[in-house]
Parts: structure tokens; C-alpha cells; sequence
């Protein structure tokens, strides 16, 4: 068992230009099963040669029964993906898409409130479960390994990063998730944990944190009143000045809650065992796993 | 979702950067089209347009340097003057100069433009902005009966002074918020329905133009209680300018620092950081990020934050690589790249290629993993450039602090 992902993952990709085929070729290769392609105009024909194509997510879910969604289009046009999806009734939509203008992100998450459908991202590397090959979003293949640590991060090369310090101490992933790195954003921290907590595969938790918002400490006080599995943490950005947006959006100081040290600090006084520096995930792992 | 915070834990997103920053002007031009009243203005770019407006206005005036940073007042960047003639020497003296405040770094920023604006006879200065709140997910209202002081400061000393009221994604901010928003500011009854509508005005022009922060201060009642905004401070979010043609030509290059405008024009996340040493390249903001932290950790400053993207080719590739070179607080270049979408072999034929143009002799740390690793070492091993391995982030750390001992040692 994985969280959000696995052997019953049914896959829909949406937006199949450059980066989207290159990526679902990726996908495939590894051996999650892709049912459907979405993209206006190509009804009829076959994603290398396989995969239906539709113009519709509706149609694509009613022919195949797909049941995830992965979404490759452009910025502009992701809003109205993320919706269709959402009204297509899939249970799990991942935006991959950077660039997704911030009141559109607000419009969506106030859209999926009520609906049962879960959103990751946008602006995030999406979710993989090695033991069960399912990958949905561009998190590298090759990096990963099955085993019992659950990854969850703000970030997308970072988490490759602290995937591959795990891997070099010998320990393999149940499930990585990359929640993105925008202001506005689908599941969170916390809602991951949730999973993470409840999975019987996960014997541990890696939290990679950045710069930025407060949703570390809620993560914090999540972990404090109901996770017991140990949990690694580090923060992205202790050496980035305030006022300065790193990159993602969501990474800029802009208040006391924003900086590294208050989410360490935060983290630290629920258990959790931060480390000062984010090239230490692996070996603290290690350590505290024995 | 009508959530009402009047004592927030921190304030939300304020970005100075990576936004589309655009003049007091350009923003009061913004506020005139959705109805908030501001003073009379018009800007000028020479001394006598000055002393025109001046006389078109009438009485005394304030001459306002334009440029993309607070602080101006405490420089001499806003002085008050009596007469025509007196705003055409005030400008005289600003347009052309530098204006260095505490928000503009020691080398300052051009004046090109003034903004010659009515004076108005003021009872009260308050304050209003508008930005996003990641963590409620809406744009969020902040007010303060305490105008004319910067927020952060209010924030740290006096929180219970803030009132903040979230908009509804969906439905706005309704009226009565707007008139809560105003009844929290204490104005005088008679400036009540005004204010209630400025707020709601200011509201719209936060959403319809996709503003990452308006904000006005002071927003001052005058003796005669009319509601006016003093200063307008309007970033618009870069991600949404293609739906605002009209928006993207308020961009002033020039109020930029030339490497971070650059580095916009390639279409590179960059940030240049004061009194940094070690230049960092790396895909990905996370690692990005991380790699500034452990380059501090092992003795250095960063010089700056840069993120290649995922998808660079090589032309972006040599451009990143030469806007570091061009740094000239720059001593030591660390590359760390974890190639997932990017491929490490065109990486590292753009720093070559980049390195040869540069003649760059400064020595180089480089971890490089992920797709097409192997062939992206082989690459610069095979170049005669100075260049040092690491296998990961951790042995970065460990190169760059005998590099720190060695350029230590040369000195």
C-alpha cells in the first residue's frame, strides 16, 4: 500500500505538447498504466500508437475510467484544466504547470471545496510510489527505490536530492509527494502527513520545508497531536534575505513565521528531528532509524 | 469563506521582487480609472513640465522622485515647494541623481521622472493594503490607524492594531466588509460612505489588474473629510501579465539591478544578494535555496540566487553562467544540478562554451547528477577549465570549504 497513488492508479494526462509527451513516455516506460490522453482535436487518434486520445476529460473518464489526472497544459489554460478534471469527477488531479497566475489558484481551491476530488500542486513534481511503479508527474524514475519512507515537499530537485541521500544509506521510499511551490496550493503538509500517518507502509516521514508562509508550523502542530512515526524535517532558505522571493512564490520572508529558523524551531518542539542542513536528510535518517 | 483575523501571527506575502514593480505614477493613473480618489498629479520629465504642472495646479505642491523604492522622504526624494519657479529647481536637482534609501541598496536608483502632486490639508493618516494570503487561500484586506509608518513595524510592535478582512474568492469583498474595514480605520461619519467605497474600489483594482500587493500609505483624511490615497504602491504578478497587455509596458528596466534584469530577460529566477562571494547555479528553486544554505554553512556567502528551470537550453545556460561571471563580487562559481527534465550534457556544453567567451579563470565546484550525468562530467573534465568534482550536495560543502582555505591562503 501507497498513499494517493498505486496498483489501481487509472491515469489520465492532460496537455500532451513537448514536455507533457515527454513526460508521459517517462510514465509509461516505468510502467504506470496510462488510459487516456486528453487534447482538443485529437479524437481518434493514439498516443504512441496506445493510448486513446479525447478532447475531452469527461469523455476520456467515461471511456476508460480513469481515475487520476496529470496536467501538463500551459499556465494560462491550467485553471480551466484543473476545473474540467475536478468536474470529470477523477479523485486525484496533479498540476504540474509553473506559472499559474496566483487568483486563478485562489478561484480553484475555493472551487474544489466541496467536491471529493483532491488537488496536488500546481507548480509541484507530483507524486511516485516506487513498490507499485506508479508515477504521476516528473519525479525521476531512476532515483527512486521501493522501501518504507514517506517523502513530502515543498520543493521538486530538493526532493530528488533527499530521495537520493535515502537511497545511499539503504533506505527506499513508500511514497514520494511534491505539494509545490506556490502561495496557493491544493493538498498541504498536513494533509500528506494524514496519509503518511495512516499507511501501514510508511515507517518513517521526510518533511522538506522552505522559506516562506506558516504551513510548516501547522505541519508542526499537526505532527505534535497525532503523528508517531519519526518524522526528518529540513527548511530550505536560512541563508536568503527577507523581502526577496527565492524562485517559488511561496519562498520569501516576509514576516517572522517566514524564516527557516521559526519553522526549525517550530518542528523541533513537536519531536520532529530537524536537521540544520538539507544534505543531512539522509544520514539523519539513518541515525534515527538505527 | 468570510474569515476575519484582527490579530495575525505574521503578515502575509509582501514581494519586492520577481513582481512587476511600477512607479507611483503609473499607480495613481490605475487608482484614477477604478475611481479611488487620489490628489491632483501629473508627472514630468524635465524641470520646466515641472513648472507647467506646478502652475496648472496651483499653491503649493510636493515634487516626488519616482522610483521603485520606499524611503524617499527621509533623502530628499519628496520635498514640498511654494511656487512654479521652486518646483522647476527642486526637479532640476532630482531628475538625473541617484536617490539611495534605506530600501535601495547603497547604489540607489535613477530618478527620471517626478510627480508633481496638489497639496491637501490633512487630519489623519491611515493605512490600506491588499496582498494574497497563501495560508487562508484568498486576497486579504489589511488596515491601521497607524498611516505613514511601514506595516512590518506595525506588525512587530503594535499587532493589535492591524484588522485584516479576507475577500470570498468567488463572491468578492462584500460592502460590509468594506464598511467594517472603514469603521475599524475610526473615520469621521461623514468620510464613512466614502471610505466603504474606496475600499471596495481598491478591492477591484487588486483583482482585476492581478496585483500581487496594492497599498496605500498614508491614505489621509482631510480636514474637510474627504478620503484621499496619499501613496499607491502596486505590484502586478508577473505569472498574470498575459491577460494585461495593457499592464506589461509600466515595466521600468531601469529601476532594476542590470545582472537581475538580465537574468529577466533570459527568463532566469535570479537574485543578486549583497556581499556574497560564491556564485550558485542550480535547477530548481528548493535546491537552489539549499545549496545557498550549505555554501554559507561551510564559510561563504552566497552571491546570488539563480534557477536555471528545467527546460534551459544552452543559450540560457551561457547567459546564466555569464551573468555570474559579471558579478563582480564573485570568486568562486558552484554548479549543482540534479537533472530530472534539464540534461546535465547541455549544462555543461553552456558553461564551457559560456567559460571560453568569459576567458573565466575563477575556480568552479560542480556535483551533477541525474539525467545525463555522466556525460555532462565528462564534458567539463574534458574542457581545461577549473573545475572541481563533487558527488552530492554534502560533498559540495566539503569542496568548497578547502576552495574558501585555498583562495584564503592565496591572499
Amino acid at each position: 500500500m501507497a498513499i494517493l497513488v498505486g496498483a489501481d492508479t487509472r491515469l489520465l494526462v492532460q496537455g500532451l505538447g513537448r514536455d507533457g509527451s515527454f513526460q508521459a513516455n517517462r510514465t509509461r516506460e516505468y510502467g504506470t498504466n496510462m488510459v487516456a490522453a486528453v487534447h482538443p482535436g485529437r479524437d481518434g487518434q493514439k498516443f504512441e500508437d496506445e493510448v486513446p486520445y479525447f478532447s475531452t476529460v469527461a469523455k476520456a473518464v467515461e471511456e476508460t475510467g480513469a481515475n487520476t489526472g496529470v496536467i501538463f497544459v500551459p499556465a494560462p489554460y491550467a485553471m480551466d484544466a484543473i476545473i474540467e478534471q475536478i468536474d470529470a469527477g477523477l479523485e486525484l488531479v496533479v498540476c504540474i504547470t509553473e506559472g499559474v497566475p496566483v487568483l486563478d489558484m485562489v478561484k480553484v481551491m475555493a472551487y474544489i471545496n466541496d467536491k471529493p476530488t483532491r488537488l496536488i500542486g500546481s507548480n509541484c513534481p507530483g507524486v511516485l510510489s516506487p513498490a507499485t511503479k506508479a508515477k504521476v508527474g516528473i519525479v525521476p524514475a531512476n532515483i527512486v527505490q521501493p522501501g518504507n519512507i514517506g517523502v513530502v515537499s515543498r520543493s521538486g530537485t530538493l526532493t530528488y536530492e533527499a530521495i537520493a541521500q535515502l537511497v545511499q544509506h539503504g533506505m527506499g521510499q513508500s511514497t514520494c509527494v511534491g505539494i509545490g511551490g506556490d502561495p496557493v496550493h491544493g493538498t498541504t503538509f498536513t494533509d500528506v502527513l494524514e496519509l503518511f500517518q495512516a499507511d501501514d507502509e510508511t515507517e518513517a516521514i521526510v518533511l522538506i520545508g522552505e522559506i516562506g508562509g506558516i504551513r510548516e508550523q501547522l505541519a508542526a502542530d499537526y505532527i505534535k497531536e497525532h503523528v508517531t512515526k519519526p518524522v526528518v524535517a529540513a527548511i530550505a532558505g536560512s541563508s536568503a534575505p527577507a523581502g526577496k522571493r527565492m524562485g517559488h512564490a511561496g519562498a520569501i520572508i516576509t514576516g517572522k513565521a517566514a524564516l527557516a529558523s521559526e519553522k526549525n524551531k517550530a518542528l523541533a518542539a513537536a519531536g520532529v528531528h530537524v536537521v540544520e542542513s538539507p544534505a543531512l536528510i539522509g544520514e539523519k535518517m539513518k541515525e534515527v532509524l538505527g | 469563506m468570510h474569515v476575519r483575523q484582527q490579530v495575525p501571527d505574521q503578515l502575509p506575502v509582501k514581494s519586492e521582487s520577481s513582481f512587476v514593480n511600477i512607479h507611483e505614477y503609473q499607480a495613481k493613473e490605475i487608482l484614477d480609472r477604478f475611481g479611488v480618489p487620489t490628489p491632483r498629479a501629473e508627472v514630468a520629465s524635465t524641470a520646466s513640465e515641472a513648472k507647467e504642472i506646478a502652475s496648472r495646479i496651483g499653491g503649493r505642491v510636493v515634487v516626488k522622485a519616482q522610483v521603485h523604492a520606499g524611503g524617499r522622504g527621509k533623502v530628499g526624494g519628496v520635498k514640498l515647494v511654494e511656487t512654479p519657479e521652486e518646483a522647476k529647481q527642486v526637479t532640476a536637482s532630482l531628475l538625473g541623481t541617484r536617490l539611495v534609501t534605506n530600501q535601495t541598496g547603497p547604489s540607489g536608483l535613477p530618478v527620471e521622472k517626478v510627480m508633481i502632486a496638489e497639496t491637501l490639508d490633512i487630519k489623519d493618516e491611515l493605512y490600506l493594503s491588499i496582498v494574497i494570503d497563501g495560508d487562508i487561500g484568498a486576497p486579504v484586506v489589511m488596515a491601521s490607524t497607524e498611516g505613514g509608518m511601514e506595516i512590518e513595524q506595525v506588525a512587530e510592535a503594535t499587532p493589535e492594531k492591524i484588522f485584516r478582512v479576507a475577500g470570498d474568492p468567488l463572491i468578492g469583498l462584500t460592502t460590509y466588509h468594506a464598511r467594517d474595514i472603514a469603521l475599524a480605520l475610526g473615520v469621521p461619519a461623514k468620510a464613512l460612505r466614502t471610505t466603504t467605497k474606496l475600499v471596495t474600489d481598491l478591492y477591484r483594482v487588486f483583482i482585476e489588474n492581478d496585483c500581487s500587493l496594492v497599498e496605500i500609505n498614508p491614505l489621509v483624511i482631510t480636514k474637510d473629510d474627504q478620503v484621499a490615497a496619499l501613496d499607491a504602491k502596486i505590484n502586478l504578478e508577473d505569472d498574470a501579465l498575459f491577460r494585461h497587455p495593457e499592464l506589461g509596458g509600466l515595466r521600468d528596466s531601469n529601476q532594476q539591478d542590470p545582472l537581475e534584469q538580465r537574468a529577466e530577460q533570459a527568463d532566469l529566477a535570479y537574485v543578486k544578494l549583497d556581499g556574497g562571494r560564491v556564485g550558485c547555479m542550480v535547477n530548481g528553486a528548493g535546491l537552489a535555496m539549499a545549496t545557498m544554505d550549505i555554501t554559507k554553512a561551510a564559510g561563504a556567502d552566497p552571491a546570488n540566487f539563480l534557477d536555471i528551470g528545467g527546460s534551459a537550453d544552452q543559450a540560457r545556460i551561457e547567459e546564466a553562467f555569464k551573468i555570474i561571471m559579471d558579478d563582480d563580487d564573485v570568486e568562486m562559481i558552484l554548479v549543482n544540478l540534479f537533472a530530472g527534465i534539464a540534461r546535465s550534457d547541455i549544462v555543461a556544453q553552456g558553461i564551457v562554451a559560456a567559460a571560453k567567451e568569459t576567458d573565466a579563470q575563477l575556480p568552479m565546484v560542480v556535483a551533477m547528477r541525474g539525467t545525463n550525468a555522466e556525460e555532462g562530467i565528462k564534458i567539463l573534465a574534458d574542457s581545461d577549465l577549473n573545475i572541481t568534482g563533487a558527488p552530492d550536495l554534502a560533498g559540495a560543502a566539503v569542496v568548497i570549504k578547502q576552495k574558501l582555505q585555498e583562495l584564503e591562503g592565496s591572499n
